[in-house]
C-alpha cells in the first residue's frame, strides 16, 4: 500500500498504519488532496477553509499514536479551531479565528487526528441544504444539480467523495443525519450531553449536539469513543463514562426494533420506503424481531422545534453585534446603529428570518402561546419516545421524506425546507441518539438511507444495528462519476 | 396567526435588525406561514405535560466549580473589529459630556 492510495481507506486502517510506522500523517493528508478525490472538490465545494501550507503544519504536529493517528478530519465551520478560521459560513464572522479549540477538536488532536480544514455549512447551521452559506452552496457528489442536505453538507459531502474518512458536524434538528442520508454516509447524533458543546458556536443550546460522519460504522464508533465524555467546560455534559461502543460489530441477534409504519404511510419517497423494508428484512435475517408500533406524526415535532430552536437562536445570536468578533459595519452613529447595521449586513436572509421568528415567540404577549406550548409539546414527544422504547431496543424510520432535492427547489419556501427535517427533529427535542445508515443507491443513482433512533445512551445499540446494515449492504456506493473505488473494510 | 408589516418592524427593532421596505412584505408572509404551521400544536393533547427546557435536566449534573483557565485580555480582544490589549472599543454610549 502506498501513501497515494491511503485516502480511500477507513480511519481505523489508517490509524493502524500510522501507529505501526508504515505511513505518516502528512503523507496521508496530502494524498487526499493530490488524489482522485481532490478533483471532486472543484465541483462539490465541500470546504470552507483549508490551504496546503497550514494543513502540512497541522499534520506535522499531529501525534503519531492514538486511535485516530494520522486520520484526516474535516470539521464543520461552527466548531472553534485555533488554527483555522471559524466563521459559521457567515459574513458576520468573516476572518475570525478563535483563541481556543473546542473540546471535541482538542480530543480529536489528542487522539492523533489531523484537522485538515473547515467544512461548508448553512450559515449558523440554519438550513437543510447548505445553500445558505456566504461562500456559496455545496453540491451533492452523486448529482451536482442536487443539494447534499444540511446544515452540515460540506463535511457530509467530503466524506462521501473520499476527501476524508471522518468528519464532524453538528445536529440541532437533523443537520448530521439528513446530509448523511443525502450523501450516502453514516451520520451519528449522540445523546444530548455526551459530546461537549464547548467551542461549538451555539444555535439552539438545548438541542445542539456535535455529530460524526464516516463511511463505515466502525469509524463512527472509533471517533465517538475518542470524543465522548464529561467536560468541565460544558455544564450540560453528562457525568460518568460515555457508553462503550467497542462492540459495534456484535450484531443485532435478540434485539427488537420498532416499526412505526404510520409515519411513512404517505408523503415519503417510494425508494425510501423500499429501503426501510430492506433494512427490516436484514435485521430479521440477523436475528432481530420487528415490533409494529404507532408513533406521533413528525409534524408536531417540526412545529415545536421551529419555536424552541428559533427562540434559543435569537438569544444566542445576540452576541454578534460588531463589538467582540468579526467585522463591524461602517456606520456613523451610536452603538445601537453599529449593532443594527452590522447584524443586518452580516446575517443572511434565513438567519434573519429565524432570529425574527424566535424574537416573536419570546416577545411579550406571545410567550405562552408559542414558546411555552412548544416546551410542553417537547414533554409529550419525550413521553412518546419513552413509551416506544419500552417495547423495543431501537426504532427504524426514514431519515428524510425525500431523496436529495434540486438546488433552489426550496430556498424561497422556508416551511417546505423545514419539513425536510420531519423525521430527525424528534430526537433533538427528546435528547436521544440517532444514526443515519446508508442503504446504497436507488435505481436513479441517488443515495438512499434509513434512520435508527434509540433511548438515551443507546449509541452502542445504534452502531451495532448500523453495522448490521453495512454488512448486508451494497458496497458499491460511490458517486457515479467517481474514478476509483473505496477499499471496503474486512468483514469480521 | 398573520403578521403584518408593523409587527415585523416591531420584532426587527427588538432583534436589532433592519428589514428593507422591499423585503418586509415577503418576510411578513414567510413568518406568517411558519406561525400558521406552528398552530398545529393546538391539535396536540398536552394534558399533564409540563414545559421542559433542557432534556438532560434529570441527568446528574457536574459540580459547579470555577476552573483556573482564563483567556488573557489581549487574546480575548484580538478578534474584535476595534480593540486594544485590554478593551473592546465601541462608539460613544453617553454623549454631551461637556460641562
Amino acid at each position: 500500500m502506498s501513501a497515494a492510495e491511503s485516502w480511500a481507506h477507513p480511519a481505523a486502517w489508517l490509524a493502524g498504519e500510522v501507529g505501526a510506522g508504515r505511513l505518516r500523517a502528512p503523507e496521508i493528508v496530502e494524498a487526499a488532496w493530490d488524489g482522485p478525490a481532490a478533483r471532486w472538490e472543484r465541483d462539490v465545494h465541500a470546504i470552507a477553509h483549508s490551504e496546503r501550507e497550514r494543513r502540512h503544519d497541522v499534520a506535522q504536529a499531529a501525534a503519531q499514536a492514538g486511535p485516530l493517528a494520522g486520520v484526516p478530519v474535516l470539521v464543520k465551520d461552527n466548531l472553534c479551531t485555533s488554527d483555522w478560521p471559524t466563521t459559521c459560513c457567515s459574513r458576520v464572522l468573516a476572518g475570525w479565528t478563535p483563541p481556543y479549540d473546542a473540546t471535541v477538536i482538542r480530543r480529536l488532536r489528542e487522539a492523533g487526528a489531523v484537522v485538515v480544514g473547515k467544512g461548508n455549512m448553512d450559515e449558523f447551521a440554519m438550513g437543510s441544504s447548505t445553500e445558505f452559506s456566504c461562500y456559496g452552496p455545496t453540491r451533492n457528489p452523486y448529482d451536482l444539480e442536487r443539494v447534499p442536505g444540511g446544515s452540515s453538507g460540506g463535511p457530509a459531502a467530503a466524506v462521501a467523495y473520499g476527501l476524508v474518512p471522518v468528519a464532524l458536524g453538528s445536529d440541532t434538528g437533523g443537520s448530521v443525519r439528513q446530509p448523511a442520508a443525502f450523501c450516502g454516509v453514516f451520520g451519528l447524533k449522540p445523546t444530548y450531553g455526551r459530546l461537549s458543546r464547548y467551542g461549538l458556536v451555539a444555535f439552539g443550546s438545548s438541542l445542539d449536539q456535535v455529530g460524526v460522519f464516516a463511511r463505515h460504522a466502525g469509524d463512527v464508533a472509533l471517533t465517538y469513543a475518542a470524543l465522548a465524555g464529561p467536560d468541565p467546560f460544558d455544564a450540560t455534559t453528562r457525568l460518568g463514562p460515555a457508553p462503550d461502543v467497542s462492540a459495534w460489530d456484535a450484531g443485532v441477534s435478540g434485539m427488537h426494533f420498532g416499526w412505526p409504519a404510520n409515519l411513512w404511510a404517505r408523503g415519503v419517497d417510494a425508494a425510501i420506503v423500499a429501503a426501510l423494508e430492506r433494512a427490516a428484512a436484514a435485521f430479521e435475517r440477523a436475528g432481530a424481531t420487528r415490533v409494529p408500533l404507532e408513533f406521533l406524526p413528525g409534524e408536531y415535532g417540526v412545529a415545536a422545534y421551529y419555536l424552541v430552536a428559533t427562540a434559543e437562536a435569537s438569544s444566542n445570536l445576540a452576541r454578534f453585534d460588531g463589538v467582540r468578533y468579526g467585522p463591524r459595519a461602517a456606520a456613523a452613529g451610536d452603538v445601537r446603529e453599529v449593532q443594527v447595521r452590522t447584524r443586518s449586513e452580516g446575517f443572511g436572509p434565513e438567519v434573519q428570518r429565524r432570529i425574527l421568528l424566535g424574537t416573536y415567540a419570546l416577545s411579550s404577549g406571545y410567550y405562552d402561546a408559542y414558546y411555552l406550548k412548544a416546551q410542553r409539546a417537547r414533554t409529550r414527544i419525550r413521553r412518546e419516545f419513552a413509551a416506544a422504547f419500552a417495547r423495543c431496543d431501537f426504532m427504524l424510520l426514514p431519515a428524510t421524506p425525500t431523496l436529495p432535492f434540486r438546488l433552489g427547489e426550496k430556498t424561497d419556501d422556508p416551511l417546505a425546507m423545514y419539513l425536510s427535517d420531519v423525521f430527525t427533529i424528534g430526537a433533538n427535542l427528546a435528547g436521544i441518539p440517532g444514526l443515519t445508515a446508508p442503504m446504497g443507491l436507488e435505481p436513479g443513482g441517488l443515495p438512499v438511507a434509513v434512520q435508527l433512533l434509540g433511548p438515551e445512551d443507546a449509541e452502542p445499540v445504534l452502531l451495532r444495528a448500523g453495522r448490521a446494515l453495512e454488512v448486508q449492504g451494497d458496497p458499491s456506493r460511490l458517486p457515479r462519476r467517481h474514478p476509483t473505488e473505496f477499499a471496503w473494510p474486512s468483514r469480521r | 396567526m398573520a403578521i403584518d408589516r408593523g409587527e415585523v418592524r416591531r420584532i426587527a427593532e427588538l432583534a436589532r435588525l433592519e428589514i428593507s421596505d422591499d423585503a418586509i412584505e415577503r418576510v411578513a408572509a414567510q413568518l406568517s406561514s411558519v406561525l400558521e404551521f406552528a398552530a398545529t400544536l393546538n391539535a396536540l393533547d398536552l394534558e399533564g405535560c409540563e414545559p421542559v427546557a433542557l432534556t438532560a435536566a434529570d441527568a446528574p449534573a457536574r459540580a459547579d466549580e470555577p476552573n483556573g483557565r482564563r483567556l488573557a485580555p489581549g487574546v480575548a480582544t484580538a478578534g474584535a473589529p476595534e480593540a486594544d490589549e485590554e478593551f473592546f472599543f465601541v462608539p460613544p454610549v453617553v454623549e454631551n459630556l461637556e460641562p
